[in-house]
């Protein structure tokens, strides 16, 4: 009987500490974001038109846009209508650490979300969807991926490209040659020098190159997709309470409609720096991904 | 920090035919010695020639290698590289220029450029110790040899050189080591040495810490040998009664 007491006793102390201090209460992102006042954001610096800069220097895209909408529902959350947000450079090598060891809150770029990233970082609902596909000359006579027998073929190092395309050459025997180009700008380069024949990478950062180059016309996204992967942002592991506003921000954007917009601002017309025009219509994979988000890797 | 640490995924599969990526550190190793060696013996060659054509009487010759050493001293390695491996080819007459680009293989034309750059932006150096270790000499060295009437080339190959070189091994060593590390930048025009396989490591299996802690560790291991290598040469020629041979 005493020890019954004893335990009610202890529950209901519990019970009133912790109601009244309940607002101040917040664990891990969300205790941080309250007590230093910022939100930082990881930002791309050449992840067109997901996160690049403008010619201001200021991280614009895609996923800036909708990072930027979590943010502003950190605010409301944390009822800090001065809460600061400011950006940090990570780069595809820095990300994860970076958003492991606190410099960086949420990350949204391209980044894919799968198997071996879960295991260091939380990921956000899918923010995009892409498949793998080829960038070519339209004279190349390059259809498909069994056109690449025996020949040059670039991609960006450490991207899923490669890892594909290197299983493909392996498995198929194909002979290809691959080159890891270190970035996609690079990777363009050596497919307009006449390296490579042709540019694996993902559909929507192939349409940005292809946008970009001197003569977008002479070029053409090509070829069954190898893979899709959902992009997702990166937010530090095991922190439910910040991961269910992040969701939760991006899932209104979708639900609301507004996603349309934005994609249409960053696909669909003109972006900076240079006001060129993506042309980039919306998949049937983003479609669904916006009708149903998850926050699993695809497949 | 949340980190997962996994010390094991050296072991694991890469997903790309039966490689482990311990495989992938092996082959990336081969490629940096592969790439400083060849780089070496062009820095070793021409740094020599420059050294001693700083060193010689006249206006001509110490001109034009004053001038080498202060092109290629000057300009970052890394403009260097994308010079010979994006800017020359374009130069180079067509068949020339088509052979390099898709005649031979993606890895052998960054091979080639990475060689030949990093060999003449390290000859650069070399001949800087060269000229030094020439110059370190007791002048009478010279006077003698023009004395018993050796010729120049004589004096050179007879008496000057055989000392300088000796006296030269220590910071000639650090070049060898330097060579090594800076071979590492290869991995930006798409040469799979061992920080690129590193790299790719660390972006396949998410394992960034223990990727560039066995890289560290790779790169580490691999220049005390070297040293130790160089010190052991430099004891096997030193001789009794030289510059820093009475030990």
């Amino acid at each position: 009987m005493k020890l019954c007491t004893r335990l009610i006793c202890a529950a209901t102390l519990a019970a009133l500490a912790s109601t009244p201090a309940f607002a101040a209460e917040l664990t891990g992102t969300l205790k941080k974001i309250k007590d230093s006042g910022v939100i930082v954001l990881g930002n791309r610096d050449a992840s067109i038109p997901f996160s690049y800069y403008d010619n201001n220097q200021k991280p614009v895209g895609y996923s800036v846009d909708l990072a930027n909408k979590v943010a502003e529902a950190v605010k409301k959350e944390l009822k800090m209508p001065n809460l600061q947000v400011k950006y940090n450079l990570v780069t595809s090598q820095t990300r994860i650490p970076l958003v492991q060891n606190g410099t960086v809150d949420l990350e949204c770029g391209s980044t894919t979300n799968n198997a071996e990233r879960q295991k260091q970082v939380a990921f956000s609902v899918g923010i995009f969807e892409i498949g793998t596909r080829l960038l070519t000359a339209k004279t190349s006579g390059v259809k498909d991926f069994a056109d690449l027998k025996g020949k040059n073929v670039v991609t960006t190092a450490g991207t899923t490209s490669e890892r594909l395309l290197k299983a493909m050459n392996a498995d198929k025997q194909m002979g290809m040659n691959i080159i890891s180009a270190k970035d996609h700008g690079e990777s363009f380069l050596m497919l307009e020098s006449g390296r490579a024949l042709a540019f694996m990478m993902d559909d929507a950062l192939l349409y940005g190159e292809m946008a970009k180059a001197k003569n977008p016309a002479n070029w053409v996204v090509t070829g069954k997709p190898q893979s899709f992967e959902i992009y997702g942002c990166m937010l530090r592991k095991d922190d439910a309470a910040f991961k269910k506003i992040v969701d939760d921000a991006i899932k209104a954007t979708y639900k609301s409609g507004e996603v349309n917009k934005l994609y249409s601002k960053w696909f669909t017309s003109p972006v900076p720096p240079k006001g060129l025009n993506l042309n980039f219509p919306m998949s049937d994979v983003v479609k669904e991904l916006i009708a149903k988000p998850t926050d699993k890797a695809a497949e | 920090m949340n980190y997962h640490w996994d010390w094991g995924i050296f072991f694991k599969s890469t997903g790309v035919g039966s490689e482990i990526y311990l495989n992938w550190f092996v082959s990336g190793l081969g490629w940096t010695i592969a790439v400083a060696l060849a780089g070496w013996i062009i820095a070793l060659a021409l740094g020599s020639v420059l050294g001693v054509m700083r060193t010689l009487p006249g206006k001509l010759l110490p001109a034009v290698a004053t001038t080498y050493v202060e092109l290629f001293r000057n300009v970052p390695l890394l403009v260097q590289l994308f010079i010979w491996y994006f800017l020359v080819p374009d130069l180079l007459p067509t068949p020339l220029e088509m052979w390099f680009k898709q005649g031979i293989s993606p890895a052998a034309s960054a091979y080639l450029s990475v060689v030949v750059c990093l060999g003449l932006f390290t000859a650069a150096r070399v001949c800087e110790q060269v000229r030094t270790g020439i110059q370190a000499l007791p002048r009478g060295q010279n006077n003698a040899a023009l004395a018993m009437g050796f010729t120049t080339a004589q004096t050179y190959r007879f008496v000057l050189l055989p000392q300088a070189f000796r006296v030269i091994i220590p910071p000639l060593t650090s070049e060898f080591l330097n060579i090594f590390k800076n071979s590492s930048v290869a991995s930006l025009i798409g040469l799979m040495e061992l920080l690129a396989q590193t790299k790719q490591t660390a972006e396949f299996s998410a394992n960034i810490f223990e990727a560039f802690t066995l890289a560290t560790l790779i790169y580490f291991v691999l220049n005390m040998s070297l040293m130790g290598f160089m010190a052991w040469v430099e004891k096997r020629v030193r001789i009794p009664g030289m510059m820093g041979g009475n030990k």
